[in-house]
């Protein structure tokens, strides 16, 4: 058996669509082998405190995702974590720029991280941004 | 023989059927057979090539009024 890849996903954006995608990848991507480490900084951090609201749409394919009741970006990023193990980490310059207090974030996240262990954590990995 | 376990994922837009079908094979026996129910296209495609990847065995894909059938048997 081969050993795991790794993939690591950046998300900075919090428009539906990039947040969407990126749950796609990493839920996916979690659940066939890979070791899946995902840092959420910027304007997607927000949209992961408990009970927030939707992220609004890019364009008109936002408006249809919600629609057509795609799968919801929160719940396959939890999936991720459930079922594929992935690590889903908060961007800790982002906690502290937002004063988020972690206990506010959803339950499923790991631990801030800083840059340098989520780039030594990555070494070598697939990475994708968005 | 057992009962195939029917995941009736239609109207779910990929990834939810595979993710719905991960979530109930984490739950099935070696050797118990799955059908997963969906009506999104990409999904009827893309479970077979995931499971080819993880492992476990494509038994049979169909496709009936719009419902594709996608029969597996779980292998590990």
């Amino acid at each position: 058996m081969s050993a795991a890849n790794k993939i690591g996903i950046v998300v900075v954006s919090g428009s539906l669509e990039r947040l969407q995608m990126a749950a796609m990848m990493a839920s996916v991507a979690a659940v066939s082998d890979n070791e899946v480490t995902v840092f959420l900084s910027m304007n997607a951090l927000q949209y992961f405190r408990r009970n927030a609201p939707r992220p609004a749409a890019e364009g008109e394919f936002g408006e249809l995702l919600v629609q057509k009741k795609a799968p919801e970006f929160r719940q396959l990023f939890q999936s991720a974590v459930e079922l594929g193990d992935a690590k889903i980490h908060p961007c800790s310059m982002a906690v502290d720029i937002l004063g988020i207090d972690t206990s506010d974030l959803e339950p499923w996240l790991g631990e801030p991280l800083g840059l340098t262990r989520f780039l030594s954590q990555t070494q070598g990995a697939q990475v994708w941004s968005f | 023989m057992a009962e195939r376990i029917v995941v009736d994922a239609r109207g779910s837009f990929c990834p939810g059927p595979l993710m719905e079908l991960i979530a109930r094979l984490k739950f099935a026996a070696v050797g118990e057979e799955i059908e997963v129910l969906s009506t999104d296209k990409g999904s009827a495609a893309d479970i077979p090539e995931w499971l080819r990847k993880v492992g476990h065995e494509l038994l049979d894909t169909r496709e009936e009024a719009g419902v594709w059938h996608i029969a597996l048997r779980k292998s590990k």
